[in-house]
């Protein structure tokens, strides 16, 4: 798949974690302003391939990335960039939410303080608006100086993608953030990523593929740390070019 | 082993209970204002002012922390977070090293390390004169006695942190930095707490290597280059002399009695504290 103007635009990357071989040759181009997933079997490098993107990697030891990433056109794994400049531009959910160890208001200030010294005034109209846009507004509203481990996990995920977007990020990382929901709490951050999906591009791992289908409108299919086949959602998932795709897809891989 | 864990429970009590019966012919005699309140030490007139001494440990401990937790704070984020793993292997089990090193031997090395270092070149730029037997001394040698304790502890708290967690905040544009400061430090706030006070128990109660360098003067220490007499060091240092004199076993009891005291409400004291802070931050 090309685009004219990709978000992302991922080449001859590899990853190597101490002898493993991780992520082989990839090149691929993330759309601007649409839900891509990633989707395959446990363990075959999807996640480390959403990480590669805001340079989370840098963290593990032993890892060796070679191959450009670029964002926006400019390569983040260049040795000049500047990494919060491009970690800020994309607001990551992961697995489990983890909230900060600090109150609601300021789980959601932290990211806006860490990149400036916004007025107090500022801070909570942005606050509100957030929390608005994660539809957590009315549940909290009246305990924004609670610590934010108070709340229910489903309430506690919002709350993580709306710390993420108070930095003003143009792209959000999904990294199989329901997997820890319950279906009613998937089900609003399905609805969330949708109605998001207007202002940001959003890339989602999941191993779920009916969430897959519900959210996506291109799905890139990884095997054993390579790219098999990457198209429209609706074309992956019901007439997919691949064998080993049909294979995954009819669910005989897992 | 319940009768085991009954019986080693209730030894704490026993020794309380013990403690304070033999303190009881000099709280006949004097008061506990008096006690605890005067100066005046003067066991053949029979007056006995443990004000002093408790001052004297204050101190002594007082300064250690000081200059431990810094430090040991320091070198566990290093130790958890930058070092690479190899040096970090290479670390640790010298870190822990310290710890097997006797009390006997710090003290040794305080006499002839860290006296004549604050003698000559320290103490000349604060006060007139420093014979280098001083609290501070007694300080130093307990800080580098405790810092293998906190250290541990410490690290142990950084390392369970998740790495989600730090993710979370590096992917929301935070640097390394900022997200230990305000982030990692915070969460680990109730452990690296524990650790202190652990440590602050330890150090009300290290006798020889303190007895050693702190010049045993049973005055108020009003500086840090001032001698001290920490309790323990009393005990140690007169038991089983002078016990012709009245009241004098009597007197050493009740020291023991009052380090007793001190370090259980300490204990007391810091468990509430943690509590309301792991309340207040799990929620």
């Amino acid at each position: 798949m090309t685009f004219e103007k990709p978000h992302i635009s991922v080449q001859g990357l590899n990853v190597q974690i101490g002898d493993n071989h991780i992520l082989k040759d990839i090149n691929i181009d993330i759309p601007n302003k649409k839900v891509t997933s990633i989707i395959g079997p446990s363990g075959c490098g999807k996640t480390t391939l959403l990480k590669t993107f805001n340079r989370l990697l840098d963290n593990t030891s032993d890892v060796k990335i070679t191959g450009k990433v670029l964002v926006d056109g400019e390569n983040i794994y260049d040795p000049n960039i500047e990494i919060t400049h491009i970690r800020k531009k994309m607001g990551l959910l992961s697995q489990r939410p983890y909230p900060l160890p600090m109150s609601i208001y300021d789980n959601i200030a932290y990211g806006p303080r860490i990149h400036g010294s916004p007025k107090k005034k500022d801070l909570d109209i942005l606050v509100e608006e957030q929390l608005k846009n994660v539809g957590l507004w009315e549940e909290v509203k009246d305990r924004l100086n609670a610590p934010a481990t108070r709340l229910s996990i489903g309430q506690q995920q919002r709350l993580c993608l709306a710390r993420g977007l108070a930095v003003g990020p143009e792209m959000i990382l999904g990294d199989e953030s329901t997997s820890a929901l319950d279906p009613l709490s998937t089900h609003i951050i399905e609805d969330l990523f949708m109605k998001l999906k207007e202002k940001y591009s959003i890339v989602l791992v999941t191993h779920i593929l009916r969430q897959a289908a519900r959210v996506s409108d291109y799905i890139i299919f990884v095997y054993m740390g390579k790219i098999i086949e990457y198209g429209p959602a609706e074309q992956i998932l019901k007439n997919p070019q691949e064998q080993l795709t049909k294979e995954y897809v009819k669910g005989y891989i897992v | 082993m319940l009768l085991f864990t009954v019986a080693s429970v209730s030894l704490v009590f026993i020794i309380g209970i013990g403690l304070y019966y033999k303190s009881i012919p000099i709280l006949n005699k004097l008061s506990w204002g008096q006690l605890l309140g005067s100066s005046v030490w003067k066991p053949f007139k029979g007056l006995f002012g443990f004000f002093p001494y408790i001052m004297g440990t204050l101190w002594v401990t007082g300064i250690a922390i000081v200059i431990a937790l810094p430090l040991c704070i320091l070198t566990s984020l290093y130790i958890v977070e930058y070092a690479p793993s190899r040096l970090r292997r290479f670390l640790m089990p010298f870190v822990n090293l310290l710890s097997g090193i006797p009390p006997v031997i710090f003290g040794v090395w305080g006499v002839l390390f860290i006296i004549p270092l604050i003698q000559t070149y320290i103490a000349p730029h604060f006060v007139e004169y420093s014979t280098g037997y001083s609290v501070l001394a007694g300080g130093i040698v307990l800080a580098v006695m405790i810092f293998p304790l906190i250290v541990s502890i410490v690290n142990e708290v950084l390392r369970t942190m998740p790495q989600e967690l730090k993710d979370a905040s590096l992917a929301l544009g935070a640097t390394k930095w900022e997200t230990i400061k305000k982030v990692i430090l915070r969460k680990a706030l109730p452990g690296i707490i524990a650790a202190t006070v652990l440590a602050i128990s330890r150090a009300f109660g290290e006798t020889i290597a303190v007895l050693m360098v702190c010049g045993n003067n049973a005055v108020v220490p009003h500086s840090v280059f001032d001698t001290g007499y920490p309790l323990p060091a009393l005990i140690a240092n007169n038991y089983g002399d002078m016990m012709s004199i009245p009241l004098y076993d009597s007197a050493l009891m009740f020291a023991a009695l009052l380090l007793f005291i001190i370090i259980l409400l300490f204990n007391i004291i810091s468990r509430v504290i943690l509590t309301r802070l792991e309340r207040r931050m799990a929620g």
